[in-house]
C-alpha cells in the first residue's frame, strides 16, 4: 500500500507601496492596491481558479478515490475576498466535498515562529477561526510559513492541538534517510512530522518544462511508475507545491493540467491510494524519531532561514519588526494589529536577500524592488511610520512589563468588577426570593408588584457598582477596594484611561 | 608585444578621470606580462612611476633640428628623458617646422593641461607624433581620448600599425547634447580611423554607434576598474562632524548634475537635520550652484569646500558617511569606485557607466531627486544599510581591479593584428 499526499500552497503578499522617509508621520496607509489587484487577480485567471476547477472535477470524476489538501494564508484570502471573490467559492465547494483538507498556517505568512511563540500562536489561531468561517473546516496539521520547522517549535505545536507538522525532506537532516514515511518529533514524540519529498515535488513544478531536462517530456504514466517504483516499506510520497505551479510557472499550454487530472487514472492501476495529511498522521506509525536542531524550510539552495535572514539587512528589518510585537498585542487598536500582520509577510524579508546566482535570481523574480537595498529602505520606511504609530498608543517611557501590569490590573479589575455584580445579583434575586416567599407566607398583596419591578431593573444595571443598595455593606467594600489602585496609574498617563473605563 | 600609447594625463599631475585609468590600465596590461608600453604625455614632471612604462614627454621630443651637445641635453632635461633617445629622435625630424614656436632644443612646449588654445596644443601634439612614430618599433598604437586621436592618426598613417582608440568621454556626456562641430568631428574621424574602439562602459559603447555612426563590430566595452589604496590613504585621520555628511566630489559642470544633488539636499533637510552635505570640486556652475543652496535656505547645511587634491580627496571620503555622483551622463565615473574603497556607501545615477558593473551601491535616476533623498536618509537612518553597503561595497570593489581589464585590452589588441 503506497500513498500520494497532495497539498497546493496559496499565498500573496500584500506588497507595499512606494512609500519615502517624507511619507513617516503622514502617511499611514502603506499598500499598493493597484499592484495587489492586478497580480493576484491576473494569476487567479490564469493558475488559481482552472487549478482548483481541475481538482474539483478530479474528487468528483474518482468518486472520493482522489483527495489532497490546500494551505491558503490569511493574506491570500483576504486578497481574494477582496478582488476574486469567485475563487472563494471556489475554495468552499472544494472544502464542502470533504476530500480536499485545509492546513493550519500562520495567518500572515509570518517568521513568527522564529522568534516570538505568542505571536506565532495568536496567528494560527486566527487563521484557523477564519478557516473555521468561511469553509467550515478545521485544521488538524499544520503546515508553517515555509515548511519552517525545528525542534523547538514541536512541544508548542503539540500543545496548540494540532496531531501533525508539515516540513522540508531537508537533505541535510535526513542524510540517508527517506522522505517517504512519517516521522516523529524528538522533542514531542507525539507530533508527527511529514516530509516534503523535494526530488519528485520539485519534478513537477520547476522541471516539467525544462527541454533541457534528461526526462522531459514528463509524463503522468512515467511520473506514477517512478512512484511505485520506490521501496515496499515507504509508505507515502508528499508532492507539495505552490498552487501557481499549475497555470503559473508551468503555462496552461505545456500541458500541467492535463498532466495533473490524469494522474489518478495511473496511481489506480498501480494501486497507488491518494491520502490528506491528516490521513497520513493516522494511518501511518513513526518509523523513527527525527531531530531538527536548526530551522529548516523548503526555500533556496541551503534550505534553511537564509533566504529571509541571510545579511544585515534582513536581520535588522526583523529585529525591529519584533521589537513591537508586545506592545502591538498591548494594543487593541484594529488597524494597528492589521498592518502589523501585513508587514511580518516573510516576502518583505525575501525581497532584502542579497545572494547570487541561482537564488538570487528566483529572489528578484519575485520582487516587486529593483534591488535588495530599495527593498529594505521602502520597508524600513514603512516600519518607521509604524513604530511611531505603535508608541503613539502607549507612551515609550513606561517598560512592557510595567504597561503589561497595569493593563492586567485593569483587566483584572474589570473581572473581578464582573464577579461581583454577579454576585450582587445573584444576592438580590435570593433576596427577592426570600421576600417574595416571605410575601406569600404573609397575604398582603401591595407589596409584591413594587419587588417585581425591582428585580426588572437589576439586570439592567450591570455594570454600575453604584446599584448595590441594598445587599449590604460586605460585597460593597470588596468592589470598591480594588477598584482604586484601577484608577491610579490611568489618572498619570493619559493613554490607558479610556481603556479602563471600557473595560 | 610592443604598445605606443598617447595619453593627456598621468598621475600624480591629473586633473580629471582620465589619467587614473590611463595609469591604471597601462600598469594592469603590464601586469599581464609580456608588453613594452611607450607612454607619451605631454608634459611629464619627473615624479612619474616609471617601472611598468617608457614615459616620453611630448615636450622633449624635437621637431627642429637643432645642434646641441650631449651634456647639454643632460642639463636640460635629463630628469625626464634619457639623452640617447632625444638624439634618436632629432635624427627622425621629417619636415622643417622652424616656422613654430619652438625652443632651444627645438621642441615645442606643451602645457599639459586644458588651456584655451587646446586645439592648437592637438595639432601641435600630433606633429611630435609623426617623429615618436618614425623613431620607434612598436605594433600597435593605442590613443587615450579624443585629444590624442590626431596624434594615433598621424602615427598610423606614418608606421602603417593599427591604430586602437580609447574613449573615456565622448562630447554628449560633457555637453549634455549640444556637441561642439570641431570636437565632435575629431571624435568621429579618430573613430573611423581606428580599427577598433574601445568604451569604458555599454552607456558609452551605445553613444559611439548611435550619435557616431560607427559599426558595432568595431567598438570593445572595457570597463575600468582601481588600483588598491595604500595603507597611508586608508588610515588617513580625519575630524569626522558629529552630523552625517554626504559628499559629492567632482568638476560643478552641467555633466556631473549638481543641481539635483541640490535639490535633493534640501528635501532630505526638511525633514532630518542631523545632516551636512559637502559639494566638493570647482566648476562653472559653482556659483550658481552657491545661489541654489541659498534659494532653497539650506546653505547652513551645504558646504563648498572648494577644488581637493591628492590626499584631501581621501580625507574628504574618510569625513563622509554617504558619497553621492548624480551624473546626467557620465561615460565611467571611477570616483564612486574610491568611495567604495575608503568604505563609504555610494549613490549613484543609473546615467552612469559603473553603474553597469556596480551591485553594492544605490542607483536612482539622475533626476529623480525623491528616490536621492529617500537613499540618502535610508543610508543615514538605518545602520544595517549603511554597514551592508560598506562591507559587501569594499568586498565588491577589491575584486574590480585593473589586470582583468588590461587583459581584455592585450585581447583586443591579439585580435586586431590577427593574432587570435
Amino acid at each position: 500500500m503506497k500513498a500520494i499526499c497532495f497539498n497546493f500552497e496559496i499565498h500573496q503578499p500584500m506588497r507595499l507601496k512606494r512609500y519615502t522617509f517624507f511619507d513617516i508621520g503622514n502617511d499611514h496607509y502603506y499598500y499598493d492596491d493597484f499592484l495587489n489587484e492586478d497580480i493576484i487577480s491576473r494569476i487567479a485567471e490564469r493558475s488559481y481558479i482552472p487549478a482548483a476547477k481541475t481538482l474539483l472535477k478530479m474528487i468528483q470524476d474518482n468518486k472520493g478515490k482522489f483527495r489532497c489538501s490546500i494551505s491558503i494564508t490569511g493574506t491570500a484570502i483576504e486578497q481574494f475576498e477582496q478582488y476574486v471573490p469567485e475563487f472563494i467559492d471556489l475554495l468552499r465547494e472544494l472544502a464542502a466535498t470533504g476530500k480536499c483538507e485545509f492546513t493550519a498556517m500562520p495567518y500572515a505568512n509570518s517568521l513568527a515562529a522564529l522568534t516570538d511563540p505568542d505571536e506565532w500562536q495568536a496567528q494560527i489561531q486566527v487563521h484557523a477561526e477564519k478557516l473555521k468561517a468561511l469553509f467550515n473546516v478545521t485544521p488538524k496539521v499544520l503546515r508553517n510559513t515555509e515548511l519552517i520547522y525545528c525542534d523547538e517549535l514541536a512541544p508548542q505545536i503539540l500543545a496548540m492541538g494540532y496531531k501533525g507538522v508539515m516540513t522540508e525532506g531537508a537533505k541535510h537532516i535526513l542524510g540517508w534517510k527517506s522522505p517517504n514515511y512519517v516521522y516523529s518529533a524528538a522533542s514531542a514524540p507525539k507530533l508527527k512530522i511529514m516530509l516534503r519529498n523535494s526530488k519528485l515535488s520539485e519534478d513537477i513544478a520547476a522541471r516539467f518544462n525544462d527541454h533541457s531536462w534528461p526526462e522531459f517530456p514528463l509524463t503522468a504514466d512515467k511520473y506514477i511508475d517512478w512512484i511505485a517504483q520506490t521501496p515496499e516499506e515507504e509508505q507515502v510520497v508528499n508532492l507539495w507545491m505552490n498552487l501557481e505551479t499549475f497555470g503559473g510557472m508551468q503555462p496552461a499550454e505545456t500541458g500541467i493540467f492535463q498532466f495533473l487530472e490524469a494522474l489518478p487514472r495511473f496511481a489506480q492501476e498501480k494501486g497507488i491510494e491518494f491520502w490528506t495529511p491528516s490521513e497520513v498522521c493516522s494511518k501511518i506509525k513513526p518509523i523513527d524519531s527525527l531531530v531538527v536542531m536548526h530551522p529548516i524550510s523548503c526555500i533556496d539552495e541551503a534550505r534553511d532561514t537564509s533566504a529571509w535572514l541571510g545579511n544585515k539587512l534582513q536581520n535588522e528589518a526583523f529585529n525591529k519588526l519584533y521589537s513591537v510585537a508586545e506592545r502591538v498585542r498591548i494594543c487593541d487598536d484594529r488597524r494597528l494589529k492589521q498592518d502589523y500582520w501585513y508587514l511580518q509577510g516573510a516576502d518583505n524579508l525575501y525581497y532584502m536577500s542579497t545572494k547570487h546566482f541561482a537564488d538570487g535570481a528566483a529572489h528578484s523574480m519575485f520582487s516587486p524592488y529593483e534591488t535588495p537595498f530599495q527593498a529594505f529602505t521602502n520597508y524600513m520606511n514603512v516600519l518607521s511610520d509604524f513604530i511611531v504609530r505603535v508608541e503613539e498608543q502607549y507612551p515609550s517611557t513606561i517598560e512592557n512589563e510595567e504597561l503589561n501590569a497595569l493593563l492586567t490590573t485593569i483587566r483584572n479589575q474589570g473581572r473581578e468588577i464582573e464577579t461581583l455584580n454577579k454576585e450582587v445579583e445573584s444576592m438580590r434575586r435570593s433576596e427577592e426570593q426570600y421576600n417574595i416567599e416571605h410575601a406569600l407566607r404573609e397575604p398582603k398583596k401591595e407589596e409584591a408588584p413594587k419587588e417585581e419591578a425591582k428585580a426588572e431593573k437589576a439586570p439592567k444595571a450591570e455594570d454600575a457598582p453604584k446599584e448595590k443598595k441594598k445587599p449590604g455593606p460586605k460585597p460593597k467594600a470588596k468592589a470598591e477596594a480594588p477598584a482604586e489602585p484601577a484608577e491610579k496609574p490611568a489618572r498619570k498617563k493619559p493613554g490607558p484611561k479610556p481603556k479602563a473605563k471600557v473595560e | 608585444m610592443k604598445a605606443l600609447m598617447f595619453g593627456w594625463e598621468f598621475p600624480p599631475h591629473i586633473l580629471g578621470g582620465l589619467g587614473t585609468a590611463s595609469y591604471g590600465l597601462t600598469k594592469g596590461m603590464w601586469e599581464c606580462g609580456d608588453m613594452d608600453i611607450t607612454f607619451v604625455i605631454p608634459k611629464p614632471w619627473g615624479d612619474e612611476d616609471r617601472s611598468f612604462a617608457h614615459i616620453i614627454g611630448a615636450s622633449q621630443v624635437p621637431v627642429c633640428w637643432r645642434d646641441v651637445n650631449y651634456d647639454y641635453v643632460e642639463s636640460r632635461i635629463g630628469k625626464v628623458m634619457n639623452p640617447e633617445l632625444y638624439f634618436k629622435l632629432r635624427d627622425h625630424i621629417y619636415a622643417d617646422f622652424n616656422y613654430m614656436r619652438t625652443n632651444d632644443l627645438g621642441c615645442i612646449e606643451f602645457s599639459g593641461r586644458y588651456p584655451d588654445n587646446l586645439l592648437e596644443e592637438i595639432n601641435n601634439y600630433s606633429i611630435m607624433a609623426g617623429v615618436v612614430a618614425r623613431t620607434l618599433d612598436f605594433d600597435i598604437i593605442h590613443s587615450h581620448d579624443w585629444l590624442t586621436y590626431p596624434a594615433g592618426i598621424h602615427a598610423k598613417q606614418v608606421s602603417g600599425k593599427p591604430l586602437v582608440i580609447h574613449v573615456h568621454a565622448t562630447d554628449y556626456d560633457r555637453s549634455r547634447g549640444n556637441v561642439n562641430p570641431t570636437v565632435f568631428s575629431i571624435e568621429r574621424d579618430g573613430m573611423l580611423n581606428a580599427d577598433h574602439i574601445i568604451t569604458v562602459s555599454n552607456l558609452t559603447r551605445q553613444t559611439v554607434i548611435e550619435k557616431y555612426g560607427i559599426d558595432p563590430n568595431k567598438v570593445t566595452t572595457v570597463h575600468n576598474a582601481v588600483v588598491p589604496l595604500s595603507e597611508e590613504l586608508l588610515n588617513v585621520e580625519v575630524r569626522k562632524p558629529k552630523e552625517k555628511v554626504v559628499t559629492f566630489l567632482g568638476r560643478i559642470t552641467m555633466q556631473k548634475g549638481p543641481e539635483y544633488f541640490v535639490e535633493a539636499a534640501a528635501k532630505v533637510l526638511k525633514n532630518n537635520h542631523n545632516v551636512r552635505f559637502v559639494m566638493a570640486g570647482s566648476g562653472d556652475m559653482m556659483d550658481k550652484m552657491i545661489s541654489l543652496a541659498a534659494e532653497r535656505g539650506i546653505s547652513d547645511r551645504f558646504h563648498f569646500p572648494g577644488f581637493q587634491k591628492g590626499k584631501q580627496v581621501y580625507e574628504m571620503l574618510k569625513a563622509s558617511d554617504v558619497y553621492i555622483m548624480p551624473s546626467v551622463s557620465e561615460p565611467f565615473g571611477i570616483s564612486p569606485l574610491e568611495a567604495m574603497q575608503m568604505g563609504v556607501p555610494s549613490i549613484i545615477s543609473k546615467q552612469s557607466g559603473c553603474a553597469e558593473i556596480l551591485n553594492n551601491v544605490i542607483k536612482t535616476d539622475y533626476w529623480d531627486i525623491d528616490a536621492m533623498a529617500d537613499a540618502i536618509n535610508s543610508i543615514c537612518s538605518y545602520p544595517a544599510m549603511y554597514e551592508t553597503l560598506r562591507e559587501d561595497g569594499l568586498a565588491e570593489v577589491a575584486q574590480i581591479t585593473w589586470d582583468k581589464a588590461g587583459k581584455k585590452v592585450i585581447d583586443i589588441y591579439n585580435k586586431v593584428l590577427g593574432k587570435a
